[in-house]
């Protein structure tokens, strides 16, 4: 296990400098000058000359990518071009609103998607059983930003019990003001992830059920509940953990429509602002961050899986999953 | 999730234009207000303004953008005047002020007992500091090149400015009004303030809010609320939204005229129809073929339905403009009249041009509301008299590289936001290329005028000869439309995109 732990760190070290590599190439490909949001039209040459050099993006791009290296190692993630503001703590602030937000999503999809999912399988025969998976299907298919344009008007427009959108101003100072403005957007979020996630483990139930282990379980005497506690549970959520993992980051990254809808200030406005006014530290920043999320996530999906199948600690690790 | 990022290039796209095309920041509007309603109000309420223009930093010399000024320009900072909502200039920390015959020297007095934010007691050292701001070589002030006639700044006391200018200018007291005075000694102005406003900035969490807070120490009439938070959205509809769950008070700018009918049919809400300075410009390069024919441009400009576009895009709101002049700069006059729709004329002028069969030239077009709809109106319209327009959808990024910077365009659409911008056509190396050496000395005449009267005949001259000449087509005015509640009272009506003066907002209790 120590063996595998080392080496799934330096695959993450490795995957890291790679994603900033690309990161940093890609920005550098979009169309437009950062200098532009910088100075007024009928600026002269020289003004846009120096505007140029006061970001440091007339620097030649190795000189520029090692420049950031070097903060990125001392834990400074820059400043951002347009408002001189450091993007660390504007990236942390947002962390604030997007972690909370995903977190309470994913716990609140799981907690409801589990049992669900189990008893769409188990009571697949019955009337409620294929009612559950109808609606899960028909969960899928609802667009994000279309389910939280519905809960608005249905909780906070005509029934005024919530806020439509925003974040309290002092974050987390008001902790109530802040719970309130995440309800809804957790509540959508989590639908959209629940929907998908009963579908998963509805099947990964289904294969369990239809196993050969489970019916010789059964013929050896087992109650069903202590077979499926035994055998079943642990087979079922190998597959499904790799989903959450997926999902989890997703849902990380995916927030930017969900944040609009709801009006917050989380990690993925930050990242469209960003990204229109080629603002380099701040995308690059958010970017690393997030990058960084999704890897820990992978590798701590990676981790549990092999914690619950012992038969995945033998194989041999660093390789996709 | 469409709606969404078609609003945030919006927003991108005014600030662009705003900042870079006309030099002068959009504004005009003063404390007028709406019908301020009698009775009570609650002097220590908290005001709460919802806005899409969220400042990029706060310092209007570094690319602060409109929402800077929206939210800080005589609400924190003031400049020597101020302009009021009929586009007067009212004296603000100047006293007083006096100019020299040859019209090149004007002294300034300082009000007594002005203090900054900070507690330093205001001096003609501050004003020279802050002018000599807006001019330096950094400065991205979108009032720089029109101040560029300053030639000496001199204090010859703690209360007296004098400034000497290289030519006559009869803006130059219009332009200070757009000059923040700042403490010379501040720091770090792109994240705090040291004005000398009604109120201080008391926090700015950005991609969220920014609130003010009443200053105890202002020399003036104190604002008429404790608090003032101004809370950004990126999308008209959560703003919207906000509005309906009483999260906010009032939005400073309604952009989504399908929202107005749930406000005008509830009585807890007022829709106030304001004038902007903001006109939809089919703007032709009038130095490429087609365009450099007055007749085609005319045809054109004569074969489309305004009226009917207007209409579909803003419904009852907003004006038919015949030229660059809105109904607030002083030089006004009603020009609908020339080259009005007439698809007959049209045809006919079309022919005379050598274009009876018509041409085809390529439209470039911005990505965001409303110029997508505009393109597709016109391609419609202009295809009844059978020319043949090619819709090229552009990014603001692109359309500041090719047709602002490169001029590599044949016609194009773009909202120009800014009062007192017709004097562009007096500069033929503008985007556009009108090149008229009349109005070209026209605009420098009525610049160096002895009297406002006679800038006014001058430019009324420009204004009737570019619409004779049909240098662009003006498809309409904007509206500017505030909504509120109805508990509110004394907000700015024409606050014209960038500004919106809080002081005088009384809310109910």
């Amino acid at each position: 296990m120590g063996r595998y732990l080392l080496r799934r760190l330096a695959f993450l070290l490795v995957s890291l400098a790679l994603a900033s590599v690309v990161l940093f190439v890609l920005l550098r490909l979009l169309p437009g000058d950062p200098a532009n949001a910088l100075t007024s039209v009928g600026a002269s040459p020289e003004q846009i000359a120096a505007a140029r050099h006061s970001i440091g993006s007339d620097r030649p791009l190795p000189e520029q990518f090692t420049h950031w290296l070097g903060q990125l190692a001392s834990g400074d993630l820059g400043t951002s071009f347009v408002s001189s503001l450091p993007v660390g703590p504007e990236v942390s602030a947002r962390l604030n609103v997007t972690v909370p937000l995903t977190l309470a999503a994913f716990v609140l999809a799981v907690v409801v998607a589990v049992p669900v999912g189990f008893v769409a399988a188990y009571k697949r025969r019955t009337w409620y059983g294929a009612l559950l998976s109808g609606i899960s299907q028909l969960g899928i298919a609802v667009p994000v930003f279309w389910l939280g344009m519905i809960l608005i008007a249905v909780f906070a427009l005509n029934a005024g019990w919530l806020p439509s959108g925003g974040f309290p101003q002092d974050g987390w100072a008001a902790p109530a003001d802040a719970i309130r403005s995440l309800v809804l957007p957790v509540v959508t979020i989590a639908l959209v992830m629940g929907a998908s996630l009963i579908r998963y483990v509805r099947s990964a139930t289904l294969d369990v059920l239809g196993s050969d282990y489970l019916r010789t379980a059964r013929a050896l005497g087992a109650s069903f509940p202590r077979a499926m506690w035994r055998h079943g549970l642990r087979n079922a959520s190998v597959p499904v953990i790799s989903v959450l993992g997926i999902e989890l980051a997703s849902t990380l990254l995916g927030a930017v429509v969900v944040e609009s809808v709801f009006a917050l200030p989380g990690l993925g406005s930050l990242l469209a602002t960003g990204i229109a006014q080629h603002d380099y530290p701040v995308v690059q920043g958010v970017l690393f961050v997030s990058t960084l999320a999704v890897l820990l996530i992978g590798f701590a999906a990676d981790l549990v899986q092999r914690i619950i199948d012992p038969r995945l600690r033998g194989r041999l690790s660093g390789g996709a999953r | 999730m469409s709606k969404n990022s078609k609003r945030k290039a919006s927003l991108y796209g005014t600030a662009t234009v705003a900042t870079l095309a006309l030099g002068l920041t959009a504004c005009g509007g003063g404390s007028g207000g709406s019908g301020a309603s009698s009775g009570t109000w609650d002097k220590s309420a908290t005001v709460n303004i919802g806005s899409l223009y969220e400042p990029q930093n706060l310092d209007n010399t570094a690319g602060g953008g409109q929402g800077v000024t929206e939210a800080l320009n005589g609400n924190v900072y003031e400049g020597l005047f101020k302009l009021t909502d009929d586009g007067k200039v009212d004296d603000l920390l100047a006293e007083d002020h006096e100019v020299s015959k040859d019209g090149l020297t004007y002294t300034f007095t300082l009000r007594d007992g002005v203090k900054f934010h900070s507690g330093k007691e205001l001096t003609s050292a501050d004003v020279k500091y802050s002018l000599e701001k807006v001019l330096a070589d950094d400065s991205q002030s979108a009032r720089k090149s029109n101040l560029e006639v300053v030639k000496d700044i001199a204090t010859p006391d703690a209360k007296t400015v004098e400034v000497t200018l290289s030519k006559k200018s009869i803006s130059f007291v219009y332009n200070l009004s757009y000059v923040w005075i700042i403490n010379s000694e501040a720091k770090n102005l792109k994240t705090t303030e040291d004005g000398t406003g009604p109120y201080k900035l008391a926090k700015w969490t950005r991609g969220s809010a920014l609130s003010l807070d009443r200053f105890a120490g202002y020399w003036g009439d104190a604002a008429a609320n404790k608090k003032v938070v101004y809370h950004y959205y990126k999308d008209a509809t959560a703003l919207n939204n906000a509005l309906l769950t009483n999260a906010v008070d009032v939005v400073t700018s309604e952009q989504s005229p399908d929202a107005l009918e749930q406000f005008k049919s509830n009585r807890n809400y007022k829709v106030n129809d304001g004038d902007s300075t903001t006109k939809l410009l089919l703007a032709f390069n009038d130095k490429a073929k087609p365009f450099t024919d007055v007749k085609v441009r005319r045809a054109v400009s004569a074969a489309i339905d305004d009226k009917k576009l207007l209409d579909s895009v803003w419904g009852g709101y907003g004006k038919l403009i015949g030229s660059m002049v809105p109904p607030t700069d002083p030089w006004y006059e009603d020009l609908t009249d020339v080259n009005a729709y007439d698809v007959t004329k049209a045809k006919k002028l079309l022919s005379e041009a050598g274009y009876a069969k018509g041409f085809s030239f390529t439209l470039d077009t911005p990505n965001y509301d409303p110029h997508p709809t505009a393109a597709t109106f016109i391609k419609s319209q202009l295809a009844q008299v059978g020319i043949t327009v090619k819709i090229n959808t552009i990014t603001p990024d692109e359309w500041y590289t090719k047709v602002y910077k490169n001029r590599d365009f044949t016609a194009t659409l773009q909202e120009h936001v800014n009062d007192r911008d017709l004097v562009w056509y007096g500069n033929p190396d503008f985007y556009w290329g009108y090149d008229d050496k009349q109005v070209t000395r026209w605009v420098e005449q009525a610049e160096e005028a002895s009297t406002t009267d006679e800038q006014t005949d001058l430019l009324k001259k420009v204004n009737r000869r570019t619409a004779e000449d049909a240098a662009s087509d003006w498809l309409y005015l904007y509206p500017q439309i505030v909504v509120a509640s109805s508990k509110l009272s004394g907000y700015p009506l024409n606050g014209l995109n960038s500004q919106f003066y809080a002081y005088d907002i009384k809310k109910k209790g």
